[in-house]
């Protein structure tokens, strides 16, 4: 073990008063991971939970748009594509969820996998979105790469509503539940990017996304 | 970062006398004071939360060694390094060996105060290797060549016109035809600009507001996405932290964060909160190829146990900054250091000694706003209160100080002189005039930046006498 390290540990322990028995009190409030308080608006049930969540992503500039069904996905993004003056073609997560909808519905033109940089607009899959802020959670690996969440200029994500929870107390819990270990990165994304550094005037677009549109859609997991 | 905190008195002088930076100083209050108040009234548990995100913070000092004893396990599980480091230069030389490991020659970072502390730009630019800040903030004062002056708005003393002047010079060569003077124009710029280095940069540095000891995770918020650029690009990602930044599981993490931001910018949440651990895995199709956590002490392991514990709790929100009088009048410049406002005034005088920063703690009315809206419930007066007492004990106080102080005491302790001394200045003073004074003999750099009220008829004590305590 590095000097440095002795040397602050036993710097800490002494201040502390550490005893032998404390680790064990340690381990188990790690363990025990217990939520602390929740506010009531992360507790609203369905159906005011997709009315929150989409009243405030759009506080802070996302846009976002109900679907009643995974056949509706394709249109929708073409049709968003259209309407902001943009080409039919992105960049698209290697998700299976992505994979299965009836992509040749339309004219859109996707490529999947990561981005330089060079691509448009990126499409993913979220795992969970959060209400009580309008949060997106995504989380990455072969299946979403990170990239597409912060490179291209319009960021379209696709958000089964079954994984529309309330606070973010229940989508640690439902990450938990995949394993014992934690992807690479866990993003939470609120509205698209964003800076104040110019006499505090906010301006969207700074490094990551100026746009990010939203789908929720029913009926999809 | 050098400091020229000891110059603090000549500090404030330019300040004051800098109406450039007095008009930015006034923006604070609408953009940053009323935007926290009305996010707190829109949830009816912060004040809640803030007792429990103090009760974490102090639970998890309690058992620090043993909690950062945790992250550094998860952290080598996930495939990540951690470096402990006891002071600035060991962290710098750290950095420096981990660069040179990943043969860097451009080195983006997103902002981290911690880089700010041990002085990292100048050193990594005299060993070669080029430093680009990519928060526009950050990236602003690089091309100013000034530290920032806010902790979490580095650039907020700056107006569109000198940030076009700027952009020009350094984007342009000084050609003014192509100089640019709409917000969303020069955010464009900075955002092409940076693009280029993001794409080329060999090691990406961020800092963190929290380490989680259940899962190794390093987290970072932000709004412009810079941060996350910064470590998904780059084969090396490297996370500057201090000690105090550890808390048990993300559920701890998660209430610190419900309250850090609304009580920064008033936003609700940032833009964006995320969580990294490790390299990248197996199959991942981006992000870096190495994760190292520098975690370092500089000073902070001496606070534990001492009367300025406290001061680790700080979540760098800056709410105290933006809601400082002193702060809102001389701006962040004039603290002469990294950290500035009443945090800086308490953390600076501990991370670079008293004989530097005395004058620091000085910086206070002890009106009491810092520690009503520090979210992590933070004493700031009080220990403010106890660096004048060391200041003063160790002989440090100004003579006028001293002296003025010693003819207090002789009075306090006299009640009876003290009654017929300050019935006299009353009754002269009200004579004198009525209304205001704009200076007053031996009181001049008092009156200078403000009028003192002519007193009006007598003193409290004849009148509680008068009225038999009525
Ligand atoms: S002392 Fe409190 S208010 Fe000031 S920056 Fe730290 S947490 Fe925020």
């Amino acid at each position: 073990m590095s000097e440095p390290r002795t040397e602050i540990l036993g710097k800490l322990r002494r201040a502390l008063a550490r005893t032998d028995s404390d680790a064990a009190a340690v381990d188990a409030r790690i363990a025990a991971h217990t939520a602390n308080l929740v506010p009531a608006r992360g507790q609203v049930p369905e159906p005011e939970r997709v009315a929150m969540f989409r009243a405030m992503a759009g506080e802070v500039g996302g846009t976002t748009e109900e679907l009643a069904g995974p056949a509706e996905v394709p249109a929708a993004v073409a049709r968003y594509l259209a309407g902001q003056n943009l080409p039919a073609r992105a960049a698209m997560a290697p998700d299976p969820l992505l994979q299965g909808l009836p992509w040749t519905t339309t004219v859109l033109e996707l490529r999947q996998g990561r981005t330089h940089g060079d691509d448009l607009v990126g499409i993913t899959a979220a795992f969970a979105g959060v209400a009580e802020t309008g949060t997106l959670v995504t989380l990455s690996g072969p299946t979403h790469p990170t990239t597409l969440n912060f490179l291209s200029e319009t960021h379209v994500v696709v958000l089964p509503r079954r994984r529309l929870a309330g606070a973010y107390e229940e989508v640690w819990a439902r990450l938990r539940a995949l394993g014992a270990d934690v992807p690479r990165t866990v993003n939470m994304i609120t509205g698209p990017s964003r800076t104040a550094d110019i006499e505090q005037t906010i301006q969207r677009g700074a490094h990551g996304p100026r746009r990010l549109h939203i789908l929720i859609v029913d009926g999809l997991d | 970062m050098e400091s020229s905190a000891h110059a603090f008195p000549a500090n404030v002088r330019h300040a004051l006398a800098d109406p450039q930076l007095q008009r930015a100083m006034g923006r604070l209050k609408g953009h940053f004071i009323d935007k926290r108040a009305h996010a707190r009234a829109r949830l009816p548990e912060f004040d809640a939360l803030r007792d429990q995100a103090k009760a974490i913070k102090d639970h998890t000092l309690a058992y620090l060694d043993l909690y950062l004893e945790r992250f550094e396990t998860e952290v080598r599980r996930s495939g990540g390094h951690v470096h402990w480091c006891r002071d600035a230069a060991e962290a710098r030389g750290v950095v420096l060996g981990l660069c040179r490991e990943a043969g860097a020659r451009t080195v983006t970072k997103g902002k981290t105060m911690i880089g700010e502390e041990i002085g990292l730009n100048p050193f990594l630019e005299a060993n070669g290797i080029r430093p680009v800040e990519t928060d526009l903030g950050e990236y602003i004062i690089q091309l100013a060549g000034e530290p920032p002056s806010h902790i979490i708005a580095p650039a907020v003393h700056k107006n569109k016109e000198q940030i076009s002047d700027l952009f020009v010079e350094h984007h342009h060569g000084g050609d003014r035809s192509r100089r640019l003077d709409g917000i969303p124009e020069l955010v464009t710029e900075a955002r092409e600009t940076l693009r280029a280095r993001f794409l080329e940069a060999d090691v990406g540095i961020t800092g963190a507001n929290l380490l989680i000891a259940e899962t190794g995770q390093t987290v970072i918020v932000t709004n412009e996405g810079n941060g996350d650029l910064t470590q998904t690009l780059p084969r090396m990602h490297i996370v500057l932290a201090s000690l105090e930044k550890v808390v048990p599981t993300m559920e701890d993490a998660t209430t610190i964060l419900r309250i850090l931001a609304r009580s920064a910018t008033g936003q609700e949440f940032s833009t964006y909160t995320t969580w990294s651990a490790g390299p990248r895995r197996p199959g991942d199709l981006d992000g870096p190829e190495a994760f190292h956590v520098v975690l370092l002490d500089n000073g902070r392991s001496a606070l534990l146990g001492s009367e300025f514990q406290d001061i680790l709790r700080c979540i760098r929100c800056g709410a105290c900054l933006n809601h400082c009088p002193i702060y809102g009048s001389v701006g962040g410049h004039a603290y002469g250091w990294v950290y500035t406002g009443p945090m800086g005034a308490v953390l600076s005088p501990a991370l670079i000694g008293l004989d530097e920063a005395h004058h620091l703690p000085n910086a206070s009315t002890f009106c009491g706003r810092c520690e009503d809206v520090c979210p992590m419930r933070i004493p700031l007066p009080r220990m403010l209160r106890h660096w004048r007492e060391r200041e003063f004990a160790s002989g440090k106080a100004p003579a006028a100080a001293r002296w003025g102080l010693g003819v207090w005491a002789w009075f306090a302790t006299r009640p009876w002189a003290y009654r017929l001394a300050t019935g006299l200045v009353a009754r002269v003073l009200g004579l004198a005039r009525r209304g205001r004074f704009a200076a007053l003999p031996l009181a001049g750099g008092w009156t200078r930046g403000r009028d003192f009220p002519s007193p009006e008829g007598r003193t409290f004590h004849a009148q509680w006498a008068s009225r038999r305590g009525r």
